[in-house]
């Protein structure tokens, strides 16, 4: 057997919904890459299902959902439900974007584990998935 | 899935056609994972039977555009489709943006369609250490046309043409002159060559011009594959079928010249190749210690003893 590095760990970038802001979702892109991540964007205007089967195909360790039009009460849970459903219930589902503080705690309980407002440090985001993110591949 | 499960079910899911089994199977192999080698056991028998694909050629000429495009072709006529892309990891962070499957998300509700995005993870060539082991579950998967985009390419990147068994090289109308298509190493590589992008101005010089130094050669020994150059565009799908129908062709040639068991042969040496020196490579390099590099620091041995020593262990 060969020696292993450790493996980087794989994270999807999506946009659900109708909203085709992905600044923010693309400067996330780019400082997971330079924090050693395999990002995958699957650029704006997916749906649920599109964004799942992603997760699927890719065998991604962690989901992080970007939306500033304010359907995220609707589309972070439908997500996560999709992913139970395909037997993705161990991936990791963050999110951020233009979400009210009393929102936080019912996606919480809906199982989107961290939801990052506007001006959230980047090393902050990058710190939550390393921290996070041994625990969710040990146990796949 | 738990990855504590035996290796020899997921196998068998993965030949029975589950997507979410072959995704997992790719992730344990790609890793190089202890079940990789009983997996690759497992799907071996399936190899060589499919047409492998590879899509080549710069940044930016329009690949990943490309490969949709050639995906949606295979769909209508009901084919499934494996697609593996591959992006560069940063030599620095060890990180990689995989922006290929952008491209091809229109068909990601298709279940006949499986799109995987690697890293290449240090190898260099537009490919990664384990592609044939990705290959090999895509093709156990039961795909009817594989397709492997590379990280876009420079002059002498020609790795590709040892994986694949149709090379379909992809450039523009701006990519320069007859004198540029002269050159060694892709020119020389690529079965079918296609100007992409011929939505743009400059289409029928690009294509004049390779035809032009593809037949330079030509004229003393004939060949029995006539390489061709079709325009596309990404854009409109101008083309396309003309690129799938000279992909074809070349698959009916390597079956009927002996030219495909020739290139099979390649692969399996290119794959014993790269599974053999990165075990030996990894293990030597584990063996190297502090100690001897501080003897070097030192100046007591030096690199070339160093380096022996720890190939003999």
């Amino acid at each position: 057997m060969v020696e292993t590095a450790k493996k980087p760990f794989r994270v999807l970038i999506a946009k659900p919904g109708l909203d085709g802001h992905d600044r923010g979702a693309k400067v996330i892109v780019r400082a997971l890459r330079d924090a050693g991540f395999e990002v995958i964007y699957t650029g704006i205007r997916q749906t649920p299902e599109m964004i799942v089967a992603a997760a699927m195909q890719e065998d991604v360790d962690a989901v992080g959902l970007s939306l500033l039009s304010g359907a995220h009460m609707t589309l972070f849970p439908q997500i996560v439900e999709l992913l139970k459903k395909r037997g993705l219930g161990d991936v990791l589902v963050f999110g951020g974007g233009i979400i009210p503080d009393e929102d936080v705690k019912p996606l919480s309980k809906k199982g989107v584990d961290k939801v990052f407002g506007p001006g959230t440090p980047l090393t902050a985001i990058v710190d939550y998935l390393n921290e996070k993110l041994p625990a969710v591949r040990a146990a796949r | 899935m738990k990855s504590s499960r035996p290796s020899a079910p997921l196998a068998e899911r993965v030949l029975g056609g589950d997507t979410a089994a072959a995704s997992r199977a790719l992730s344990l192999i790609v890793d190089e994972a202890p079940e990789a080698d009983a997996l690759s056991k497992a799907f071996f028998a399936r190899s060589g039977s499919v047409q492998k694909l590879g899509v080549c050629g710069p940044p930016g000429a329009g690949k990943s555009t490309l490969t949709a495009r050639l995906v949606k072709h295979y769909r209508a006529r009901g084919l499934k489709v494996g697609v593996l892309a591959v992006d560069p990891s940063s030599p620095i962070s060890g990180g990689a943006f995989l922006g290929d499957r952008l491209r091809i998300q229109e068909h990601a509700l298709d279940e006949g369609v499986f799109i995987r995005s690697l890293a290449s993870r240090g190898k260099i060539g537009g490919l990664s250490h384990t592609i044939f082991g990705a290959i090999h579950v895509l093709e156990a998967w039961g795909c009817r046309r594989l397709i492997i985009e590379t990280v876009g390419t420079g002059q002498d990147e020609v790795e590709i043409a040892r994986v694949a068994d149709t090379v379909l090289y992809v450039t523009t109308p701006s990519m320069g002159d007859e004198i540029q298509a002269m050159k060694a190493g892709v020119m020389e590589v690529g079965d079918v060559f296609v100007v992409n992008k011929a939505d743009l101005a400059g289409k029928d010089k690009a294509i004049s011009d390779l035809k032009t130094a593809l037949g330079l050669g030509a004229a003393h020994e004939p060949k029995p594959w006539h390489t061709p150059v079709v325009g596309t565009s990404g854009l409109t799908g101008e083309g396309v079928a003309e690129l799938a129908a000279a992909a074809e062709a070349h698959w009916a040639y390597l079956k009927d010249s002996g030219e495909g068991k020739r290139r099979l042969k390649e692969q399996h040496r290119e794959e014993i190749s790269l599974y053999v020196s990165r075990r030996v490579y990894q293990t030597a390099l584990s063996r190297l210690g502090d100690k001897d590099l501080d003897a070097l620091l030192a100046h007591k041995t030096d690199p070339a003893t160093v380096g022996a020593k720890l190939l003999k262990k």
